[in-house]
């Protein structure tokens, strides 16, 4: 895995993402290094969502193109594990944590075979970078909310990704969850992956990652946080909900309402 | 002293004596494959919350029997038919979320009895075979019938125990299926036909009216006792068997429709575990809303 990575990066091209027929991602061009942090930010609504679920087939891509590695997407879908905002399980199903983390390995098997010794290396190996190794034999419905994020998040661990998607994995979360969510993203660069995080922490996105991709239903802005939070750009993204106070641009924006999910268009 | 032992051998001649005639054994052979036939399909049917549809595909079979009866061929193969065409089409209205899975469920389920209600109407006799299907009689079981039985039950027990993970990856999170390559709708429709060649299968011992029951109670019961999966799977089979065995014990010695006591066996055991596993259940809730917040 890691000789591949050396050129492991992510290029978008004119892409354009629909939900049933209606664009709602339009004409966005960036790239990103491999290796890279990647905050994705802008307003309720923007398709920061969108863009996710499209880097993993989830949406159409339908015009331009998006390439990892240089290749054209669906070529090597189990490079790319993604951990939606909140995910959608039936909480009572009869699955144990290792289970859960166990099924980020389904894609690396044939249709037939059984998960072997590496995948269950992979899965706890994931367990144990999210500081949950102990809860292995527990049924996931026994887990608080962050720990249940962060046997998602050890289940991506799990996939092995060269790119790594997570939706707003700060939005709600308990403060042991947020620091073993960053504390993944410091040894994941050490790594090589490509980490694309969406968030609503403008502060976090301007400290943590080196750079950012800031989104309204089009691309405003991708680069560094110095270039990319610019007044201009916040003002285009975030409109009217932008308070200047001297040097500073104040914007009120948090988790969508109910943490419903608005942001991914009813979907 | 002669008193257990005699009781002992009183219970074993009591055992012992239905198996003394032939449709008895073929009866008790049948009704086993399909309780844990039933109990194994139908702990996807509990966690995908598909009861209904058990009970629809179940109803909609009635079209393929009238079929097969007018042409006088073997039920279980227009029932087959039928089933699957039920089930296959529930794939496809539902295909995308563009109606949901309940109402699909509810048209074709009605326009399928419909259609083989109108269609039994034309005909002048349609004696006993037909109250058969609607409440089984697992008595007049044949040796070709239990073949039958046999062959189609292992391929659907075979399927599941072999796609295990696919099932198991589509019923807990489809996005993650979807992300990682699975074929999630040809594999749903798979799912849907071997629910229907279980369906169809459990005719003979059940009747239309009654495979629901054997299609969710046994994988109900098994749900409320654990948190995995393959032993769910294992207990719900050990729950149908018994069941299968039990009802057709009760049925022989108190002289009652054979499908309806093994449906009573298998809800007494479901109250019985639902009796004792609520304190559990009570426990683990309120230990994670404690974690919670």
């Amino acid at each position: 895995m890691p000789g591949d990575l050396a050129n492991a990066r992510l290029e978008l091209e004119d892409v354009t993402v629909s939900y049933n027929g209606a664009p709602v991602l339009e004409n966005v061009t960036f790239h990103v290094h491999h290796g890279a942090r990647v905050a994705v930010v802008g307003p309720n609504g923007a398709g920061k969502s969108s863009l996710f679920k499209a880097l993993v087939g989830l949406l159409p891509v339908s015009r331009g193109r998006i390439l990892i590695h240089g290749q054209t997407l669906g070529r090597h879908r189990d490079l790319v594990a993604y951990v939606p905002q909140r995910e959608e399980v039936d909480l009572h199903f009869p699955v144990t944590v290792f289970d859960v983390v166990l099924m980020g390995r389904f894609g690396r098997r044939g249709w037939l075979k059984a998960p072997g010794v590496t995948d269950r290396k992979a899965a706890l190996r994931g367990l144990e970078r999210m500081g949950i190794a102990g809860l292995a034999d527990t049924p996931l419905g026994e887990l608080s909310g962050g720990q249940q994020q962060r046997a998602f998040l050890a289940r991506a661990l799990a996939q092995e990704p060269h790119l790594l998607l997570l939706d707003e994995p700060f939005t709600g979360v308990d403060a042991p969850t947020q620091e073993a969510t960053l504390g993944m993203l410091d040894l994941l660069r050490d790594e090589g992956v490509t980490v694309l995080v969406s968030t609503h922490d403008l502060n976090m996105a301007a400290s943590r990652f080196e750079q950012v991709v800031l989104l309204n239903r089009r691309l405003v802005a991708s680069g560094s946080p110095v270039h990319v939070f610019s007044p201009e750009n916040i003002r285009e993204a975030f409109g009217p909900r932008v308070l200047f106070l001297g040097g500073a641009a104040v914007v009120d924006e948090c988790c969508p309402p109910g943490g419903a999910g608005k942001e991914g268009e009813g979907c | 002293m002669t008193q257990p032992i005699h009781a002992l051998g009183e219970s074993l001649r009591w055992l012992a004596e239905p198996l003394a005639f032939d449709f008895m054994q073929r009866g008790l052979a049948a009704s086993v494959m399909v309780g844990v036939l039933c109990a194994l399909v139908g702990c996807y049917v509990v966690l995908r919350s598909m009861a209904f549809l058990g009970d629809a595909l179940a109803h909609a079979i009635l079209p393929g029997v009238a079929v097969s009866y007018l042409l006088k061929g073997n039920l279980i193969f227009g029932a087959l038919g039928a089933a699957v065409a039920v089930a296959l089409g529930i794939g496809l209205f539902s295909r995308r979320g563009r109606i949901r899975e309940d109402t699909a469920i509810g048209i074709l389920f009605a326009a399928a009895l419909a259609l083989g209600v109108a269609m039994i109407s034309t005909m002048k006799t349609y004696a006993v075979d037909l109250t058969h299907i609607l409440f089984g009689n697992v008595l007049g079981v044949s040796r070709e019938d239990l073949w039958l039985t046999a062959a189609l039950g292992l391929v659907v027990v075979c399927t599941v125990l072999l796609l295990y993970k696919q099932f198991l990856l589509i019923s807990f999170d489809p996005v993650l299926a979807k992300t990682l390559g699975l074929r999630v709708e040809l594999l749903r429709n798979l799912l849907l036909v071997l629910i229907a060649v279980t369906v169809v299968v459990s005719l003979q011992s059940v009747g239309v009216g009654l495979v629901a029951a054997m299609l969710v109670t046994p994988a109900a019961t098994a749900h409320l006792l654990t948190r995995r999966l393959p032993v769910m799977m294992a207990l719900a089979a050990g729950i149908g068997a018994v069941s299968s065995v039990a009802g057709l014990y009760l049925s022989y010695s108190i002289d009652i429709a054979s499908g309806a006591a093994v449906v009573l066996v298998s809800t007494l055991i479901f109250v019985i575990a639902f009796a004792f596993a609520p304190r559990r259940k009570l426990f683990e809730k309120r230990r994670g809303a404690g974690h919670r917040r």
